[in-house]
């Protein structure tokens, strides 16, 4: 009974959609202002009920109703309350209906939040991800419906796989859908521009926060997926290139492109077009990451649904939503927006060529990830496009971009020249050299010179930032005051830069420098990797809640002293039959010692991987210094002050 | 006008793909080795120890190759279809029992009947890795001068039989 109370709030849910999307745009057409006001409530009734229908699934998995399908498919009686309630956003069904309150909850929060901005403007903003929310409420209703029950009700469920039976993915989805959803804030705001035919600095300020606050979401999101693969598969590795992280990883470098056009077309009127355009392919790609996991169309460790059914119900959902997009773009784009002069090596120039080096990243990122499709959609056969090209052509586009990073923090609006802004950077650039040089000296190696490009980088980005504040302190007498009175969105670009200058630095070392032995071993065997020596101690069997595990007692030592006692593990789960493996890692800030359970072999030995890993965690501290830069952003009172706002505003449409 | 259309065109060329895609199984890994020879080998064969088979024994006539073992469920499946073939429509199959162990191997034959002419005896698997074998059962169609011509990966069903295995054959003869 309960279910069918889910099954109709989502069904009302659609109905309250449909209207959330026909009378704001019929309103705006013909002029009914009554109608256009209709867009405001309906998005918070719409949230109520997916909200409902949300907390009706989750009652139904703590309650272990295997009467419902998507229970019975991902859940199991001995499953532990918090992975059963995890298992709501498991697969398929659950984690789309958490998109579509997901985005609910975005709409809400439009509507409460932008009191400075036109009404009509906002109902435009708010019948578009209306519209998004029609399109996904349909295809859940019609394809993927998580209150489906089964005819049949088993005694017991098929298990959460096991892989998703961990704290990290517990959070990962969640962050991940907040940051893949948030980017319809954009797009609603993209296209209420393009409908009204103008977009002014003021509008352009308020759509940043949203931005922002999505891309901090997605910069979590996908490095708590890094991390988490790094401490659960037992390889070590941290990145696939796999089509699903692609997926997620490609909005957030649109996403920070279209941060910093937006920066541009706030304070300077300029790069409208371009913003409009970011913003609409933000949400296309996060669209896309909906379709390549659900559709069948590539095989992953993450693909959710391989029905091709599915995948048509996506695919011209995308059709419609983007094409239509890009259509009206296409329609209002030429003579409505033009945006400001701008010469030389000015600030606009340094942040234009970033904007479109992240574009291009994002499409060679695309451009692998889809080319087998491609290849075999066209008859070609079946090829495979794998690390060695993206980590190539990668590091070749973020090379010019942290370059331009360095300098154009320095650069002036409006216009500047390059020989000013180098013989001002001379000195920094010095000093990154002498960094880099320094660092040969004591890393070594035969690949020092890759290695040292991105050691380069990074330390250039780190200098420059440092010349950056050291500038705006420079001559005061309190330097600590100073600081301390800097905007927060000046402390949060510095932060996040710097996060963007760690983790460079973090995956350049790790990359270059780890050291990884896959080796035999038993009770009583030592092996050394590097300057550490790994001794085997011996194994003990256990029973878990749903699995038994294997537990491999290991001692590190470091010139004779023990540095620690690792337990890695190797478990099996019952209900699913899948092997797990749980590493044991000695985690520090310049390096991780890793080790990891393979497989039993005879006599008593067990394949064992053991891997030195220097500054891996710069990874995703990295992220994390980006994320916080881009909270710290956000929190800046000019953002929130109406007045301080138009100020502001002001000011930039005076000069734009 | 015109530089605002691109990003639309282009966007209808990536729909293009994707849609296509929607069709293909990203699962159907075809076999490097079709239109090659048979890698060589010299094994044992069931039955008769003293007897060896190689590639050469291949020539001469168009056959099957099915890859099977004892411990495999799902040959257990496909067996019935294998017979028939044999029985029926007189096609030859040569038998590679992989991984398995000789006793275990002539039990399950005795339990299920024998639809093969000789069966190659692979307990190390060496010559499933050079087949590319990856998992089991796997059946190969092999033409009259050693060349492999077809991969089936799974078991067989009336679908492949009728529609490639049977046709393919006759076309080999």
């Amino acid at each position: 009974m309960l279910a069918e109370i889910g099954h109709f709030a989502l069904v009302l849910a659609l109905g309250i959609a449909v209207v959330q999307v026909i009378f704001p745009f019929a309103g705006y057409r013909y002029g009914y202002q009554n109608w256009m006001a209709a867009a405001k409530p309906c998005a918070r009734i719409q949230f109520v009920l997916l909200l409902t229908a949300f907390a009706v699934l989750t009652s139904a998995f703590v309650q272990n109703d295997f009467s419902l399908a998507y229970v019975a498919q991902n859940s199991n009686s001995a499953l532990p309350l918090p992975y059963r309630i995890s298992a709501v956003w498991g697969a398929h069904e659950g984690s789309l209906l958490m998109w579509v309150l997901i985005l609910a909850g975005w709409t809400t929060a439009v509507s409460a939040l932008e009191s400075e901005l036109p009404d009509d403007f906002v109902s435009l903003v708010l019948a578009v991800m209306g519209l998004v929310s029609v399109g996904f409420l349909l295809f859940m209703l019609f394809t993927s419906n998580p209150f489906d029950r089964l005819a049949q009700v088993p005694a017991d469920g098929a298990d959460l796989n096991p892989l998703l039976q961990d704290p990290g993915l517990i959070i990962h989805p969640p962050l991940l859908y907040m940051g893949y959803v948030g980017t319809t804030v954009a797009f609603g705001f993209a296209l209420a521009a393009l409908i009204q035919g103008r977009l002014t600095a003021i509008s352009a300020r308020w759509i940043r926060p949203w931005v922002v606050a999505s891309w901090c979401f997605l910069t979590v999101g996908i490095a708590l997926g890094s991390w988490w693969a790094y401490y659960e598969l037992g390889w070590g590795g941290w990145w696939f290139w796999d089509p699903v992280e692609n997926a997620s990883f490609m909005p957030w470098l649109l996403g920070t492109a279209l941060i910093h056009s937006i920066a541009v077309t706030e304070k300077r009127g300029s790069f409208k077009n371009w913003t409009l355009l970011l913003a609409i392919a933000t949400f296309a790609l996060s669209l896309l990451g909906t379709f390549l996991v659900r559709s069948g169309v590539l095989t992953s460790v993450h693909a959710f649904a391989t029905d091709p059914a599915r995948g048509v119900f996506v695919l011209a959902l995308f059709a419609i939503l983007i094409g239509g997009a890009l259509a009206l773009y296409a329609w209002r784009g030429p003579g409505a927006f033009s945006g400001n002069r701008f010469e030389g090596a000015s600030r606009e120039t340094f942040l234009l060529i970033n904007s479109v080096l992240l574009a291009i990243a994002t499409a060679t990122v695309l451009l692998g990830t889809l080319f087998p499709l491609a290849h075999e959609a066209v008859g070609l056969g079946k090829i495979s496009v794998g690390p060695p090209y993206f980590n190539l052509v990668f590091s070749l586009v973020m090379t010019p971009l942290a370059i331009a990073l360095s300098f154009g923090q320095f650069a002036r609006w409006k216009s500047d020249s390059a020989s000013r802004l180098v013989s001002s950077f001379v000195y920094t650039l010095l000093a990154a050299v002498g960094i880099t040089v320094a660092a040969y000296f004591s890393l070594g190696g035969n690949d020092f010179l890759l290695a040292g490009v991105g050691i380069f980088l990074g330390a250039l980005v780190i200098l420059s930032v440092v010349r950056g504040i050291w500038d705006r302190c420079r001559g005061r007498k309190n330097v600590l005051l100073t600081l301390w009175r800097l905007p927060r969105a000046f402390k949060g670009q510095t932060l996040a830069h710097v996060g963007f200058a760690v983790t460079l630095l973090g995956a350049t070392v790790t990359s270059f420098y780890a050291v990884d032995e896959h080796v035999r071993m038993k009770p009583g065997d030592t092996q050394n990797v590097g300057h550490y020596e790994f001794d085997f101690v011996g194994l003990k069997k256990f029973e878990g809640p749903n699995y038994r595990a294997t537990e491999g007692h290991f001692i590190v030592r470091k010139n004779g002293k023990t540095l620690a006692e690792l337990y890695p593990q190797k478990r099996f789960y019952h209900v699913r039959n899948t092997p797990m493996t749980e590493a044991g890692i000695l985690g520090g800030l310049t390096r991780d010692l890793y080790v990891s359970l393979g497989e039993p072999l005879e006599a008593g030995s067990w394949s064992v991987r053991i891997h030195y890993k220097p500054l891996v965690r710069w990874i995703w501290l990295g992220a994390l210094f980006m994320a916080l830069g881009g909270v710290t952003a956000l929190s800046d009172p000019r953002l929130r002050n109406a007045k301080l706002a138009r100020v502001a505003a002001g000011s930039a449409a005076h000069n734009g | 006008m015109n530089r605002y259309l691109i990003p639309a065109v282009i966007f209808i060329g990536l729909v293009a793909i994707l849609g296509v895609g929607l069709n293909l199984d990203p699962r159907h890994v075809p076999s490097p080795l079709i239109g090659k020879p048979l890698p060589s080998f010299s094994l044992a064969s069931l039955y008769e120890p003293d007897r060896s088979i190689s590639e050469t024994t291949f020539l001469g006539k168009p056959r099957l190759l099915n890859v099977w073992a004892s411990w495999c469920s799902a040959c257990v499946v496909e067996h019935p279809l294998l017979i028939a073939l044999a029985q029926q429509k007189n096609v030859e199959i040569f038998g590679l029992n992989y991984k398995d162990e000789p006793r275990k191997a002539e039990a399950w034959l005795k339990k299920h009947n024998n639809p093969y002419k000789s069966i190659i005896v692979d307990p190390e698997g060496d010559l499933g890795l050079d087949l590319g074998v990856y998992g089991v059962p796997e059946t190969f169609v092999i033409d009259k001068l050693g060349i492999i011509r077809y991969k089936q990966v799974g078991p067989l069903d009336n679908q492949a039989i009728e529609e490639i295995i049977l046709p393919l054959l006759d076309e080999l003869s």
